[in-house]
C-alpha cells in the first residue's frame, strides 16, 4: 500500500525542488504517490498552477473506502495544490440517490460534485451540467474506450465525467481447469472435457459437479459457484448476466428489456424465463447461505478460494489476486458464458446456433458529474479531471478497496498489471484479454438507464428472489414482473420512458 | 397576567408543531401527489395512492408478517425479561454485574449489532453452524430458508430489546411493597403461589405498559431486517417498515409511500389501542 505524506512534508518537498532545480523545471509530484504526471487539464501542474483560495467545493460520494476513500484523498490533494476548501460528504449506497435527487428536485444547491451509480443517468440526467469540449478533448479523455464513453454520454451529449468501468466476466480457478488429473477424473466422471463454461448450462453443470467435495486439497468442502442473490443487493445485475445471452438476439436489435416500438416488456419473454429457470437450478451448487449471498459475500466466496467459479464486478478477482490471497494467480477471467439458442422475439421461435451467443454485459459502475445548478463548474470539472488524470487513475486501480476499475485503453495492457501488480503472465493476459473482449463486443448490452429505473430493478430483483425462493415458477415470478413494469410505464409515461431507453438501444445497436 | 402565563406554552407548542404537527400535515398532503423521480414536488392525484395501495399484495402481506413477527418477539421478550428480572430481584451473587451486563444488547446500534448477527448466522463462516457441526448436527439454513430467516430475525430482536423488558419489570419489581409478601409467607404461600397470586397480579399494570412500548418498537423493526436478509429469501421477512423504505427511499415513490405510512399509521394506532385495552381489561381489571 502506498503512503500519503502530509502537507506539510509535501510543500517542503515542493520548496526545496523549486530552490534546488529553479522554476524552468517541471516539478516533482512523485510525492502524492504517482509514477509521473501526464500533461492535460487535469494533470497536477495543470491543477497546481490554478488558485481557488476563498472558495468552496461541496462533494457528495459514496461511502469509505469505495469510491469514497479515493474521492477524499484527491479532495485533500485538491485543497493542497488549489487552496480552495474541499467538503465530501459520504452516504451509503442506500441512501444515495435520494440524497442527490432529493435537492435537484427541491432546486437545492447542496452539492456541486456527485460520484453515483452509472444506471441512475435516466433520472439524473436533466440535473447535471454536460462536459466542457476542453475535458471532453484532452488526452485523458481520449483515452477513454469508447465503451465508457458511451456510458457518459445521455443523447449526443456527454454528462458524465468517467472516473470508472465496470462490467461483468466470469472468474475461475484456473488451477482446478488447468489440472491434468482434474481433467481426467472429469472427463472419467461425466464422459465431458473439462473447460472454462462456454454456456450457462455447461456452468451449471461443471459447478455442480465441483459442489461438496474438497477439490482443492485445504481440508475444506469446496463448491461449484458464488452469485450475488440477496434481494435488494445488486441480485438484479447478476439475472441480468443470466439471461442476457438468451434474450439479446445479436441480429435482432430495437431492445433488450423493451420492445422500443410497442414499449412492452419483453422481461418474461422465453429467453428471460430460461436464464431464470438455469438461475434457480444453479442454487444446488452454491456454498451454504449461497442463496442469500450479497455482493461481499460473493467476492470473499471466490476471493477466499471456497468456490470454482464466480461472475460479477472486478472485485472478488481482485480480491483473489491481493499479495496475502492463497490463490493468487491461480485465477483466469473469461468473457460470461453464452447460450447454444436465443429467443428471436421476431418469429416468435428459438434460434438454434453453431456458436454460443455471448453477450457483453456493461453493467453499472462509478461515474461522476457537475451539478447542472453549481455556481463553481469550473472548479468542479477541474476537481473531476484531475480526479482521474492518468496518473491518479493508475494509482487507484492498484489498490482494490477504491472500487476504481480499467476504463481507459491503456489499461488493458498486460504489462501493467504484471510490472505494478506481480500478477503472472497467464493471469493478467486472461484478464486483459477479457476486458478488451468485452469492450469490443458488437453483442452488447446495458443496463436500463431510464427514469424510475430503481423501481424497474426492485421489481425485477423481487420477482427472481421469489422463483429463488420457490415462491413462484420463473414465468410466474416474470409474468408479475412484467406486468409490475407495465403499470411503471404507465405512471412514468409511455412517451418518457421510450425516449430515454432509445438512447441505451441506440448504444446497444450501435455496431 | 392572567393572559400571559400562556406565553410560556409558547415555545412548547412551536417545538410541538416543528417536529410532529408539521411532519405529519406534510406527509398526508405529500399522500396525496404523485411525488416520484418524473414528478416532483406537491401535485394533486387525489386518492389514487389510496386506491392503489388496496391492491399491492406485498404491503398486507408485510403486515401480516410484521403482526407475526412483532407479536411472537414481544411474548417471548417479555417471558425471558419478566425472569431475568426475578433472578436478580432479590439478594443474589454479583447481582449488580449481571443486572449491568443484562443490559447490554440494548446500547448497542442495531445495525452494528444486525452485523455481528449475520456473521455468527453465516451459513459457511458463522460460527452457530460450526458449533452444530461440531455436535454432529447438520449445519442449518439461517439466512436462505424462509422459516429460519424469520426466525433468525425474530433471534436477533429477542436478544437486542429483552433487556428492555428487563429494565422496565425489574423496576416494577422494586417497587412491590413487602407486606404482601409477609402475608403469604405467614400463610405458608409457596414461591409458585406467591408469584401467581401476589407478584403477576401486582405486576400487571407495568406488564401492560412494557409490551405496549415494545410493541410500539416491534413495529417498527427495519434495520434487523435490512442487514440480515434484505427482506428475502424472496418476500420471507419483509416487513410494513423495510417496505414502505423500499418504495420511498429506493423507488423514490415519495407519494405512494406516504400513503403507505399513513395507512400503516392508522393501522398500528387502532391495532395497538384496541390491544392496550383488552390487556388492560383482562390483567389489570382486579387491581382496578
Amino acid at each position: 500500500m502506498r503512503h500519503y505524506p502530509s502537507r506539510a512534508k509535501a510543500l517542503w518537498t515542493a520548496a526545496l525542488s523549486a530552490c534546488l532545480f529553479g522554476t524552468a523545471a517541471a516539478k516533482d509530484y512523485t510525492e502524492y504517490g504517482i509514477d509521473e504526471d501526464v500533461p492535460g487539464p487535469g494533470s497536477y501542474e495543470t491543477i497546481d498552477g490554478k488558485d481557488y483560495s476563498g472558495r468552496k467545493l461541496t462533494i457528495i460520494t459514496h461511502a469509505v473506502p469505495v469510491i469514497g476513500e479515493p474521492t477524499a484523498l484527491h479532495a485533500e490533494q485538491f485543497e493542497e495544490l488549489t487552496g480552495a476548501e474541499v467538503e465530501v460528504v459520504h452516504v451509503p449506497f442506500g441512501d444515495l440517490f435520494q440524497r442527490i435527487m432529493i435537492p435537484f428536485q427541491t432546486g437545492q444547491q447542496a452539492y456541486d460534485v456527485l460520484f453515483y451509480g452509472s444506471l441512475w443517468l435516466g433520472d439524473y440526467h436533466r440535473y447535471l451540467a454536460p462536459v466542457p469540449e476542453k475535458y471532453q478533448n484532452s488526452s485523458a479523455m481520449q483515452g477513454v474506450t469508447p465503451t465508457y464513453r458511451d456510458v457518459a454520454t445521455w443523447g449526443e451529449e456527454m454528462i458524465q465525467f468517467p472516473v470508472d468501468g465496470d462490467r461483468h466476466y466470469l472468474k475461475y480457478r484456473s488451477d482446478i481447469f488447468d489440472d491434468p488429473e482434474m481433467q481426467a477424473r472429469y472427463l472419467e466422471d461425466t464422459g465431458e472435457e473439462l473447460r472454462v463454461p462456454q454456456t450457462w448450462s455447461e456452468y451449471n453443470e461443471v459447478a455442480q459437479y465441483f459442489t461438496g467435495w474438497d477439490w482443492d486439497g485445504d481440508g475444506e468442502v469446496n463448491y461449484g459457484t458464488a452469485e450475488v442473490t440477496k434481494r435488494d443487493d445488486l441480485m438484479f445485475s447478476a439475472f441480468i448476466s443470466r439471461a442476457a445471452p438468451f434474450a439479446k438476439h445479436p441480429d435482432v436489435p430495437g431492445g433488450f428489456f423493451f420492445d422500443l416500438e410497442t414499449m412492452e416488456p419483453l422481461i418474461n419473454t422465453p429467453g428471460w424465463v430460461r436464464g431464470l429457470e438455469l438461475f434457480v437450478e444453479a442454487q444446488e451448487a452454491f456454498p451454504p447461505g449461497g442463496t442469500s449471498f450479497g455482493l461481499g459475500d460473493e467476492i470473499f466466496s471466490f476471493g477466499g478460494g471456497q468456490v470454482l467459479m464466480s461472475y460479477s464486478w472486478d472485485d472478488a478477482f481482485i480480491q483473489a489476486m491481493q499479495e496475502d490471497s492463497r490463490i493468487r494467480n491461480e485465477v483466469g477471467a473469461a468473457i460470461l458464458p453464452g447460450a447454444s439458442e436465443v429467443w428471436n422475439r421476431e418469429t416468435g421461435q428459438w434460434d438454434q446456433l453453431s456458436e454460443p451467443n455471448r453477450v457483453a454485459y456493461i453493467t453499472w459502475g462509478w461515474t461522476s458529474a457537475v451539478a447542472g445548478n453549481s455556481p463553481n463548474k469550473d472548479m468542479a470539472f477541474d476537481y473531476l479531471a484531475f480526479f482521474s488524470n492518468q496518473a491518479n487513475t493508475k494509482h487507484d486501480l492498484q489498490i482494490g478497496r477504491f472500487g476504481v476499475n480499467p476504463y481507459r485503453t491503456e489499461h488493458f495492457d498486460a504489462d501493467f498489471w504484471i510490472e505494478e501488480m506481480g500478477w503472472d503472465e497467464d493471469t493478467a493476459t486472461t484478464y486483459v484479454e477479457t476486458l478488451e473482449a468485452i469492450d469490443s463486443s458488437d453483442n452488447r448490452v446495458f443496463d436500463l438507464r431510464v427514469p424510475g429505473v430503481g423501481q424497474f430493478m426492485t421489481s425485477l430483483a423481487a420477482g427472481v428472489a421469489e422463483a429463488l425462493a420457490g415462491q413462484a415458477t420463473p414465468q410466474e415470478a416474470l409474468d408479475g414482473v412484467a406486468e409490475e413494469w407495465s403499470r411503471i410505464v404507465d405512471r412514468i409515461g409511455e412517451d418518457r420512458v421510450r425516449e430515454a431507453y432509445s438512447t441505451v438501444v441506440a448504444i446497444e445497436d450501435a455496431r | 397576567m392572567y393572559r400571559q402565563k400562556y406565553l410560556f406554552l409558547i415555545p412548547g407548542l412551536l417545538t410541538l408543531v416543528a417536529i410532529i404537527v408539521f411532519p405529519l400535515l406534510f406527509t398526508i398532503r405529500v399522500s396525496f401527489s404523485s411525488w416520484d423521480v418524473i414528478q416532483p414536488g406537491l401535485d394533486w392525484i387525489g386518492g389514487e395512492n389510496y386506491a392503489r395501495l388496496w391492491e399491492d399484495e406485498r404491503y398486507w402481506e408485510a403486515l401480516l408478517r410484521l403482526a407475526g413477527m412483532a407479536g411472537g418477539t414481544v411474548l417471548v421478550q417479555y417471558v425471558l425479561g419478566f425472569g431475568l428480572a426475578l433472578l436478580v430481584w432479590r439478594e443474589v451473587l454479583l447481582k449488580r454485574f449481571f443486572r449491568v451486563l443484562f443490559l447490554i444488547p440494548m446500547m448497542t446500534t442495531p445495525v452494528v449489532m444486525s452485523v455481528i448477527w449475520r456473521t455468527i448466522f453465516h451459513e459457511s463462516l458463522g460460527p452457530v453452524n460450526d458449533l452444530l457441526q461440531r455436535a454432529g448436527l447438520e449445519a442449518l439454513p439461517w439466512i436462505s430458508s424462509a422459516g429460519l430467516a424469520f426466525t433468525s430475525v425474530m433471534i436477533v430482536e429477542i436478544w437486542q430489546w429483552t433487556p428492555f423488558m428487563f429494565l422496565l419489570l425489574l423496576a416494577g419489581l422494586l417497587s412491590l411493597p413487602e407486606e404482601p409478601y409477609l402475608a403469604a409467607r405467614i400463610d405458608g404461600a409457596g414461591p409458585f403461589r406467591t408469584f401467581f397470586r401476589v407478584t403477576f397480579p401486582r405486576m400487571a399494570a407495568i406488564s401492560v405498559g412494557a409490551i405496549l412500548i415494545r410493541l410500539i418498537e416491534a413495529s417498527k423493526i427495519m434495520e434487523t431486517v435490512y442487514v440480515l436478509t434484505s427482506g428475502g429469501p424472496g418476500t420471507a421477512t419483509e416487513t410494513s417498515s423495510y417496505y414502505i423504505y423500499i418504495r420511498g427511499l429506493r423507488d423514490f415513490q415519495l407519494g405512494y409511500a406516504a400513503s403507505l405510512s399513513l395507512i400503516y399509521l392508522i393501522i398500528m394506532i387502532v391495532s395497538l389501542t384496541l390491544i392496550g385495552k383488552g390487556l388492560t381489561r383482562i390483567f389489570v381489571k382486579d387491581q382496578a
